[in-house]
Order: structure tokens, then sequence, then C-alpha cells
């Protein structure tokens, strides 16, 4: 047996790689609640994937049939309606947790230097699972799938010159119909969820390349030149990776494994507690998870009452119709997201954590996390002449975040940092 | 090049222009998918007042029986045509393009129209036609004003219209508008009216989503499991972690 492993040691170190990624990859001992999005956003990705697998065993992407599969899946396909609410209800998880991990990061400064390129992966992987969710929400071909992808894909029309052509070519139809339902599948099967994998794979490289930030955003990983007083030095043994031979000391760490496999364990049971109640006596989410007009086929001659698209879209479909110009519209609404992608660049401050950063970035966070908020009720909200003047008001502070952030941080008054996690 | 995005703000707008829903406030259905009984009820009367145009092709009969407690023979003897079979979908035989002629547009299916809807919307729909001689079908609703559709249930409730009273009002008589009376020529009371809508609201309910009791079985378990599961894993976690404080 040990003669087996150490052949295949010897071929694939793969006892090696479980050492540097697990039961000696140091972890800043003090993680707290906000810490438990990452790996559960693994679980919810874990549970899109297989759900959508067992899904696509009876789903007919085809415009005649795919609101009958749906039906067939839910009501005669043995558990189906538990894979699809699973389904279903994961999209809207992935989203409630993915904004939590980016809060996080946010909250403790995990994109500053050295960690931009981490936060990068993660801003792709966002943009990459709307588009999924984006997709994947037409696939019922009801009324909602049908309408929302009808203004969605619209948006594009808006780019100078090219418009036309490129929500054609979306398309691949002068109008929605069959033809976008099929080529949307296979990018909701296949091509995305491959590029969504291949990214948290890179995600999660660039993170244990760099180590993880913590709640006080100071470093873990110190010069061994005798300044580090003993009793700070974790006792526990961390892979030669990190401590380079002995030239770097690591403070107040302990193995991911099974450390933090056991803490988020608990997190694991306490989130799925909430999603299960979801998928099982609530699925519909009250009309937000799954909308009411979306349990009707399709129609094109019919426009529904009223079309919001599903409520983690709504922050970004809020500040698109706050701009009276349909391109400025559209520009402003990918600039919201290139904002959020550039934070490193943008927040010019030292000091992470949002612990020990002046008053007015604590009032500002606040101020996104706000703004964020009150642009998503209003996407799904009617657009009134006193909603839009809101959401002009709420566009405007969004941004003005950004803007704030990159002035005041470059001179900031911050508090001492600790020595030592606190 | 903007064309696209004006036409899809255009029709956000007009849409919600447009947007009026009933004239009326929503009464509320009494729901209750666990009272077999009244399903049952409901699925005779969808059968015989509603199934000759509303297809239901996403529920099949023996689905129907099975969650109903209705043993099939007797099911196929009084709840199902001639011809059909047990594992079959709930249709009718009328052409859509017929029906496009006689009511002026598609007729919905009915399988999912409680989640479309909403129960209430449905019941209060039920109760709301009025006599409207101005109307193809005689009858107009205030759920849904101009409505296609006839009033199939008048058998039942008797001819309704709208009941005004000369009441005074600031020192003028005035007709006041006071509710949907009945002209008495129905085979039900009023009250047995209210119970027959809610029984067939009741088995729309179900027909959305037949595996509904099923499922709050199934969570009620699900949770349990993972209340305990949460238990173990903090106790598991406090182990561990003693290590580290």
């Amino acid at each position: 047996m040990k003669n087996l492993m150490n052949w295949i040691e010897y071929r694939l170190p793969v006892v090696e790689k479980m050492k540097i990624h697990m039961t000696q990859y140091p972890a800043p001992k003090n993680f707290n609640f906000w810490y438990f999005f990452g790996s559960l956003a693994i679980v919810v990705l874990v549970n899109q994937i297989l759900t959508g697998i067992w899904l696509t065993m009876n789903y007919e992407p085809s415009a005649e049939g795919a609101f009958r599969s749906i039906e067939y899946i839910m009501r005669d396909v043995e558990y189906g309606w538990l894979l699809r609410y699973m389904h279903s209800t994961g999209a809207s998880a992935f989203f409630v947790v993915v904004y939590l991990h980016m809060l996080r990061g946010m909250m403790y400064g995990s994109y500053q230097k050295p960690r931009e390129l981490l936060w990068i992966f993660g801003m792709l992987i966002y943009l990459v699972l709307m588009a999924e969710a984006f997709m994947g929400y037409m696939l019922p071909w009801g009324q909602m799938s049908f309408w929302g992808a009808q203004v969605i894909i619209s948006i594009f029309g808006v780019i100078p010159f090219i418009g036309d052509d490129l929500t054609l070519w979306i398309r691949g139809d002068y109008v929605i119909s069959g033809a976008t339902l099929n080529r949307f599948f296979a990018l909701h099967v296949i091509a995305l969820p491959l590029v969504l994998v291949i990214l948290v794979f890179l995600h999660i490289m660039a993170l244990h390349e760099v180590g993880s930030n913590n709640p006080d955003g100071i470093e873990t990983k110190r010069d061994n030149d005798g300044t580090v007083p003993a009793e700070a030095v974790s006792k526990f043994e961390f892979h030669d990776n990190f401590t380079k031979g002995g030239k770097k000391v690591i403070i107040d760490s302990i193995p991911f494994h099974p450390y933090y496999t056991v803490k988020d364990l608990v997190g694991l049971a306490g989130f799925l507690f909430l999603f299960a109640y979801v998928i099982f006596f609530m699925p519909e989410g009250g009309g937000y998870f799954l909308e009411a007009p979306n349990f009707e086929l399709a129609n094109p001659m019919k426009t529904p009452e009223h079309i919001a698209p599903v409520w983690y879209f709504t922050p970004f479909y809020a500040i698109l119709r706050a701009v009276p110009n349909p391109l400025f519209g559209a520009v402003a609404m990918f600039a919201a997201i290139l904002a959020l992608a550039l934070l490193p660049w943008i927040d010019r401050g030292k000091v992470r954590s949002v612990r020990y950063r002046c008053g007015l970035h604590k009032l500002n966070l606040v101020n996104f996390c706000i703004s964020f908020v009150a642009l998503g009720i209003l996407g799904v909200l009617p657009a009134t002449p006193l909603y839009t003047l809101l959401s002009q008001l709420f566009s405007f502070t969004y941004f003005g975040f950004f803007i704030l952030l990159w002035f005041y941080s470059k001179n900031e008054n911050t508090k001492p940092l600790p020595e030592r996690l606190t | 090049m903007l064309k696209h995005i004006i036409s899809a703000a255009a029709l956000l707008v007009s849409s919600i222009a447009l947007a009026a829903g009933p004239n009326i406030p929503l009464e509320k259905a009494p729901v209750d998918i666990r009272d077999t009984e009244s399903l049952q009820r409901g699925f005779m009367l969808y059968q015989n007042y509603c199934l000759a145009c509303h297809q239901m092709q996403y529920q099949r009969y023996a689905r129907s029986f099975r969650d109903l407690n209705i043993p099939e023979e007797l099911g196929m003897e009084n709840l199902m045509f001639t011809g059909v079979r047990v594992g079959d979908h709930i249709t009718n035989t009328m052409d859509p393009a017929d029906a496009a002629e006689w009511f002026g547009d598609a007729i919905p299916d009915l399988t999912n129209v409680a989640r479309v809807r909403g129960p209430n919307w449905i019941y209060t729909y039920l109760k709301s036609f009025y006599k409207d001689e101005s109307r193809p079908f005689g009858v107009d609703n205030d759920v849904f004003p101009m409505v296609g559709m006839p009033h199939v249930l008048q058998e039942l409730q008797g001819v309704p219209y709208k009941a005004y009273e000369t009441r005074l009002v600031d020192g003028q008589e005035t007709q006041v508008y006071v509710g949907i009376r009945t002209d008495g020529s129905g085979e039900m009371s009023e009250e047995e009216y209210d119970r027959a809508v809610a029984d067939l609201v009741n088995y729309l309910v179900y027909t959305g989503e037949p595996y509904r009791l099923e499922s709050e079985r199934l969570g009620i378990k699900v949770l349990i499991f993972l209340a305990i599961f949460f238990v173990l894993a903090y106790l598991l976690k406090k182990e561990y972690w003693k290590d580290v404080d």
C-alpha cells in the first residue's frame, strides 16, 4: 500500500498538493461570519452543476417543447420538482452568496495589493455568472423568459453602428425564437459552466498564492528577522511554500484543514437550512425567484403587464433606466460593474480593513450598501416619475462611493494597525 | 439603432399604463389543498364547466385520481370522456382556430393559472360576472373588464346583475352601487355558490403544484435533519478548535 502511494506520489504529488492547499495551508484564525460565503459559493456551484445535469436529461431545448418539458419534469419525473426547485432556488442563492462574498471583500479591503488579480478573477466569475443566469432564465420559455430576454438583448442594440447587427447575431433571428433558445441552451449547459469552473479554479489558485486576507487586514506572513515575538508565531506546521524554508514566520494562523473545514461545515448546515426552507416551502421566493408570468407559455403577441428582470439584475437595471438617453444608460450600467472591477486601483489607501479606516470610509461603505439595495428595489418597480427620480439619486450615490473613495483614500486619516490579529 | 431599446422601453411604459388590472379589491380565497373533498368537488366542477374550452394539458387524469383519492374506475366513469385513457392529459378537442374565432383570442390552459394569477384573483373573478347586454355573451366582469368569456357558472349562480340603491348623498338622491345580486334562478344559494367557486379555485391551486403536500412532508424531514446536523457540526467544530483557542 505504501509502495503504491509512493509510486503515485512520485508521478503525481497528490499528498504534497493536499498539504499545500489543505492540511498545511495557513489561514488566519480570526475569520468571522463573512468568511463562510466563499465555500458556500462552491457548494452552490456544485449544486447547480449536478441538478443541471439531471434536468438536462428530460429538458427539451425547443420553442415547441421547452415549456412542456419543464412541466413534465415537475409532474412526471420522480423528484423532478425537487431537482428543478433546487436549480431555480440555487440560482438566486448563488447571487445572495456572491453578493455577501463581494461585500466581505469590500469591508476588509481584500481587493487591495497583492490581491488585485484575485479580485479581477472574482469579477469575471460574477460577469459569467450573470450571463449564465440570464441564459438559464430563458430556458423554461415562459412569458418572463421571453420578455425579460427581449428587454435585456435590446440593451445591446444601443451600441452605435453595430447595435442592430449585434442583437441579430445574439438572437440568431430577427426576433427571439427557437433559434435563440437553442443557442442559449448550448451556452448555458456547456460553454459558460466550463468557463465558470476554470475561473473558479484560477480564483482559488490566485488566493492560495497570496493567502487569505483577514478581518484586521494585516499581514500574517512576516519576515523572520527576529522582530516577531515568539508567542505570536503559530504553533502549527505549515508547508515550506509559505514559510520559504524559514525566511518567513506565520503568525496567528491555523491549517485550513481540519479547522476551517469543520467550521465551514457549521456555516454549510446553517445555509442549507435556509436553502431547504425556500425549496420545500416557498420555491417561488415570493415571486422574486420564480416570477408568476413565467408559469405561462411564452407568447410573442402578448406583453406581460409588468416586465421586471430577476432580482439579482435589478440594481443595474435601475441604473440603466435612470438615465434618459438609452445609450448613456447602457454605458452607465456597464460602468457600474466596471467601477467594481477597478476597485483595487480606485482605492488608493494602504490600510485594508474598515476597522482601521477613517470614519468617512465607514459612512461611504454604508452609502454603497444602501444605494445598491435601493437600486435593487427600484429596478423591480415600474418606472414612475418618482421612482425614476429616486433611481437617479441612488445611481448618483452609487457612483459617488467610488469617486469619494478615490479622493479621500490617498491621504486617509487611519487608525493604528494592531501588531497581531484581534 | 436606438429603436430596439426605445421600443422596449415604450412597451414597458405602455404595458404599465395598460396594467389596469382588477377594478375592485380581490377577495381572499379560502384555499386548503389538504381538504380532499373540496378538491374532488372542484375537479368535478372543472370537468363539467371548464374543460369544454379550457384544457389542462400538463395534468394527467391518473395524477388527479391518485392525489384526490378517487378510485380509477369511479373516476373513469364519471369524470372522463369515452375514448380517453387514464394516463392521458386532461385535454379537450377544441380547435384553437375555432376558439380564436368564437372568443376573439386563444383560450388559456388552466393547469398553472393559480400560479399565474393567484387564487384570490380567480376566486374574485368567478364571483364578479354581471349582466351587461352590450357584451357579446351578455356579461362583463369587474376583475377582467371586457372579458371574452361567457359566464359558464350562470346555471349555478343565477343571472348576476349589479345592484344599486337610491341613497341621499350630500342632500341629493344618488344611485349607489351595492354589489352583485342574482335573480335567484340558479341552482345554488349565494353561500353554496361561494363554496363551489372556492372548491374550483382549490383544485386549480392543487393542479398548479400537485406535489405541494409531498414537498412539505419531505421538507419537514429535511429541516429536522439539517437542524440536528447543525448542532453536531457545531459540537465538532468546538472540539477541533480547542487546539486553537
